[in-house]
């Protein structure tokens, strides 16, 4: 299971030729999948995640652990988000709710969309592909974003005075810079180290994570008290919570303080492809690294 | 049908395990309210020599289809307690409310609520978001004296919650009693509880009112309506109708009616038609002196007006918006049905309706002095 962070595979739509890390060539060329849209591959890799959701020791709010967590399958995303373009052709096939976006440009991200929407949009060209896209979970959205995450620890609202976390959570809010709200051309924001354009620019990204109150016993394990999927957790220059029909985080919101600009999108792509990847990474890392 | 997006987490062993830690209560007496629907409010002394008490009341929120017109428009409500307006609480100064606010996970929305007569946490706010399939308890102490709005404001989409029917009353009462500008108490023999609600209904192409299978459907479409502040409706007690007919609030000649105004969104002017307000807290708080003799008295939108009248006359009253628009084609209406003796000298029809004679006014057959 060791491999070493930082692998990373390329598999753009255009990308062909053998792939090669250090020079060492790890795998013969397969043949991507006709795919729209440039997809990265992380390989599988270790991690630190904030917990996302609300935590109470003893009935006690608390910071929500933060934990090392691994990713133990490549992962395939998107490197940039869905674009205006691409979801009105979504609109077009009957396949997406419309939206208000005025411009469906092919160079910016569409924003303005719901959390259904981004799943309508997965399920076609899920379809139209051939190919299983969905949203990413909170986790695999920090551990694509790497050095782009923000890790966040919200000040703990103490119920004898719950006055001093509002006062400093409005504080970190209002400090925020913010950014246009018109949606930039794409890459705009930069590239992180994994290749992925524009993470905490002015397009926040829904993830498949639902909205949790849990447990946190002194022990370190957790346990849910309430999920509610009406709510999911809504990435981007920090975390936040929306409620999933909400297209305009300005005036639907569930963020305390600031909310985001705009609400986007990118998705996950299941492929037979990095199943295979992966196959051949762990034969690879078995041989480079030995047993065990 | 709603969609059902709650998925209780790990039984009761983890609920068990999470019992909050209850805050320490004072020690006073408790007391427990069961509360009633509109326009209705439950029993309650108008003054009181006992001290101050814990008052417990509990509500429900409830997500629900409601038929708003004669015509049955639906429409998708959020409520507390299954009602529009949520009941009315009636406490004395100085006393703790304890509400309970259960959100039963058949709901799909997170809620909480904001008491106008509470001090701090945006008025309970901050500190009672409750998801689907939780409860919270808030107390505080009702610290100043008259009608207050309470709603639910949950970020972001308070308007929307709030005209979609989250939104009554506290009455929080002097301890001993409501007084005239010179001190003279001022007791009320009945007591009615109007909640007034703008509503937003979106059309069709073809202007008929559509219905949606979730309120997460209707949210778009709603909020559309609303940015442009012209409601489709304006209703008391949640439906056009719901205070006429079968179902007009009653009283006798010689009875005083405390009527309690509440608009939580949006301007409104009530008015007694052939009546007054003897007595009236335009503001709805009763450390200021009444003003008397009101012909139509402003509640300002996200605030509680209280009227006393003394019925002196029998017959059927209007209590409508004054906003005669708003009460006549949107649905702001109420009626009174009074019972008693009518009484000539306080007015008579001297001559019937009939031919119209030249030169004549006044009663049959006096001639005017010139
Ligand atoms: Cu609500």
């Amino acid at each position: 299971m060791l491999i070493a962070s930082g692998l990373k595979i390329a598999v753009a739509a255009l990308v062909a030729g053998p792939l090669a890390v250090g020079g060492v060539a790890l795998l013969t060329p397969i043949a991507p999948p006709p795919l729209p849209h440039a997809v990265v591959t992380l390989a599988p890799g270790a991690f630190a995640y904030r917990l996302a959701g609300d935590f109470s020791t003893a009935g006690r709010p608390v910071a929500a652990p933060r934990r090392q967590l691994r990713q133990d399958r490549p992962l395939a995303i998107m490197t940039r988000q869905v674009t205006a373009a691409e979801y009105a052709s979504c609109v077009e096939a009957g396949a997406c709710p419309r939206i208000p976006q005025a411009v469906p440009t092919a160079d910016r991200p569409v924003v303005g969309v719901s959390f259904r929407d981004a799943l309508a949009y997965a399920d076609w060209i899920t379809r139209q592909t051939g190919v299983v896209h969905r949203l990413p979970t909170d986790a695999e959205w920090v551990f694509a974003a790497a050095e782009k995450a923000s890790d966040e620890a919200l000040p703990v609202v103490d119920a004898a005075d719950p006055a001093k976390a509002w006062l400093a959570r409005y504080e970190t809010e209002s400090a925020r810079e913010r950014p246009p709200i018109a949606p930039q051309p794409v890459g705009t924001f930069g590239a992180n180290a994994n290749g992925l354009v524009d993470l905490a620019g002015n397009v926040w990204e829904w993830t498949a994570t639902c909205f949790e109150r849990a447990e946190l016993a002194p022990s370190g394990a957790v346990r849910p008290v309430t999920t509610n999927c009406g709510v999911r957790v809504v990435q981007g220059e920090h975390r936040t919570y929306m409620t999933d029909f909400i297209r305009d985080p300005r005036t639907g919101g569930c963020a305390a303080g600031v909310p985001p600009a705009n609400l986007g999108f990118r998705l996950v792509v299941e492929t037979a492809l990095a199943d295979r990847l992966r196959a051949a990474l762990e034969r690879t890392a078995r041989r480079l690294l030995g047993p065990g | 049908m709603t969609r059902r997006s709650v998925l209780m987490g790990a039984a009761v062993a983890a609920l068990l395990a999470a019992a909050p830690a209850l805050a320490a209560s004072p020690d006073l007496p408790r007391k427990t309210v069961d509360l009633v629907a509109p326009p209705f409010v439950h029993p309650h002394q108008q003054a009181t020599r006992e001290g101050p008490a814990i008052v417990a009341f509990k509500m429900v929120i409830e997500e629900k289809e409601v038929v708003i017109d004669e015509a049955g428009t639906k429409f998708r409500a959020m409520t507390f307690n299954g009602t529009m307006p949520g009941p009315m609480m009636v406490v004395h100064e100085g006393d703790y409310v304890e509400l309970t606010l259960v959100n039963p996970d058949t709901n799909t929305m997170p809620h909480n609520i904001d008491f106008h007569a509470a001090t701090g946490a945006l008025g309970g706010g901050a500190l009672t978001h409750v998801n689907p399939g939780e409860q919270v308890v808030l107390r505080f102490k009702a610290t100043r004296t008259g009608a207050f709005v309470y709603h639910c404001a949950p970020e972001g989409m308070i308007p929307w919650h709030v005209v979609s029917g989250m939104s009554g009353t506290l009455m929080v009462l002097p301890r001993n009693g409501l007084k005239d500008r010179d001190g003279k108490p001022l007791r009320y023999d009945r007591i009615y509880y109007v909640g007034e609600n703008d509503l937003y209904v979106p059309r069709d192409e073809t202007g008929k009112y559509k219905t949606y299978e979730s309120l997460a459907e209707s949210y778009s479409d709603t909020t559309e309506v609303m940015r442009k502040l012209i409601p489709t409706h304006v209703v008391f007690n949640g439906k056009v109708g719901a205070l006429t007919g079968a179902n007009a609030m009653t009283a006798k000649v010689g009875e005083t009616v405390m009527i309690v105004h509440s608009q939580a969104n949006r301007d409104t002017r009530p008015h007694l038609i052939g009546g007054h307000g003897d007595y009236v807290w335009e503001t709805g708080k009763f450390a200021n002196p009444p003003e008397k003799n009101l012909e139509t008295w402003f509640v300002r939108g996200g605030s509680a007006g209280a009227a006393l009248y003394t019925f002196l006359q029998p017959g059927i009253y209007a209590y409508v918006n004054h906003n005669l628009i708003e009460a006549v084609e949107l649905g702001a209406t109420a009626h009174f049905k009074v019972e008693g003796t009518w009484n000539d000298d306080l007015m008579t029809q001297v001559s019937p309706p009939g031919p119209i004679t030249p030169g004549k006014v006044g009663a049959a057959g006096t001639s005017v002095v010139k």
